[in-house]
């Protein structure tokens, strides 16, 4: 039987920058960092709270995509296709605050839902995440 | 109005947090930190811990430890550390150090030394075979895998 999940992709234009992004904006942990065959770095970063989940940021540059599918791919982003996930916060109106302070883009500021408060934030490549303070 | 006027509030208390996450290697105090918000520092220590669970000063040293473990990981000495996150005295560095992880920064620092050498001589202990395989380094590599 399956018990945990440990590591989920999110797929990034640029890692240097995603990397920035995801520790200096939201600021999340680095948790790996190594140097790979041919250039390429594997590295993973966790929200502060939860160091045993590891998102892999995977240049999309570094995968078997031609520049055609990458075009296409960061189209698709940039219409806000990629719904890539749910982040939790104690509390959502300081967070977001915060967070637009320094530069991150909402795409949907605290609202109340059925399932708590959510607001919907972009990363640097165009993946989008919920924000949610649950009830 | 009342959210308009709340939302204000949070706009304040986050400026105030990003000031001690841009100045937290310089000297500061509460007054400072509550000025750069326009509050009183009772009204902002109050609003402060209410969101975010500590008290200013509290979140300026957890900050102070979590920058100190990157700087311990890279080349400075525990001394130059000390300085670079906004201490007084090495000493006062590691007994804080000490108190919020358990170690003291040497044994970090050791730990994290032999961390980056295991990473140099074996990446594969920490890249699941699956990305390693389809993204070829297993293939290009003159790095033996792990048995």
């Amino acid at each position: 039987m399956i018990s945990r999940m440990t590591h989920f992709t999110i797929n990034v234009i640029d890692q240097q920058r995603a990397i920035d992004f995801y520790t200096n904006k939201l600021g999340f942990k680095i948790v790996t960092d190594v140097p790979m065959p041919g250039g390429d770095r594997w590295i993973t970063v966790c929200p502060p709270e939860q160091p045993d989940i590891e998102i892999i940021l995977s240049p999309l540059t570094r995968g078997r995509l031609t520049p055609e599918e990458i075009g296409q791919w960061k189209t698709l982003a940039e219409s806000g296709f990629f719904g890539v996930g749910l982040f939790t916060a104690k509390d959502i109106y300081a967070t977001y605050e915060e967070l637009k302070l320094k530069g991150v883009e909402f795409k949907k500021a605290p609202t109340r839902e059925p399932y708590g408060l959510e607001a919907i934030l972009k990363d640097d490549s165009g993946n989008w995440f919920s924000l949610v303070q649950l009830h | 109005m009342e959210s308009y006027q709340k939302a204000y509030l949070y706009k304040r208390i986050a400026v105030a947090k990003l000031y001690m996450d841009d100045h937290f290697c310089e000297k500061l105090d509460l007054v400072k930190i509550a000025e750069t918000a326009n509050f009183s520092k009772y009204h902002f220590f109050r609003l402060f811990k209410e969101i975010y669970g500590l008290t200013p000063l509290n979140y300026l040293t957890s900050k102070r430890i979590e920058e100190s473990k990157k700087l311990l990981s890279g080349s400075l000495t525990i001394i130059e550390v000390a300085h670079q996150v906004g201490f007084d005295s090495p000493t006062s560095f590691s007994a804080v150090f000490k108190k919020h992880t358990r170690i003291t920064p040497s044994h970090f620092k050791y730990t994290m030394t032999q961390e980056a050498l295991q990473k140099g001589a074996n990446p594969f202990l920490f890249v699941p075979g699956c990305f390693a395989q389809s993204r070829g380094w297993l293939k290009n590599s003159n790095i033996e895998e792990p048995v």
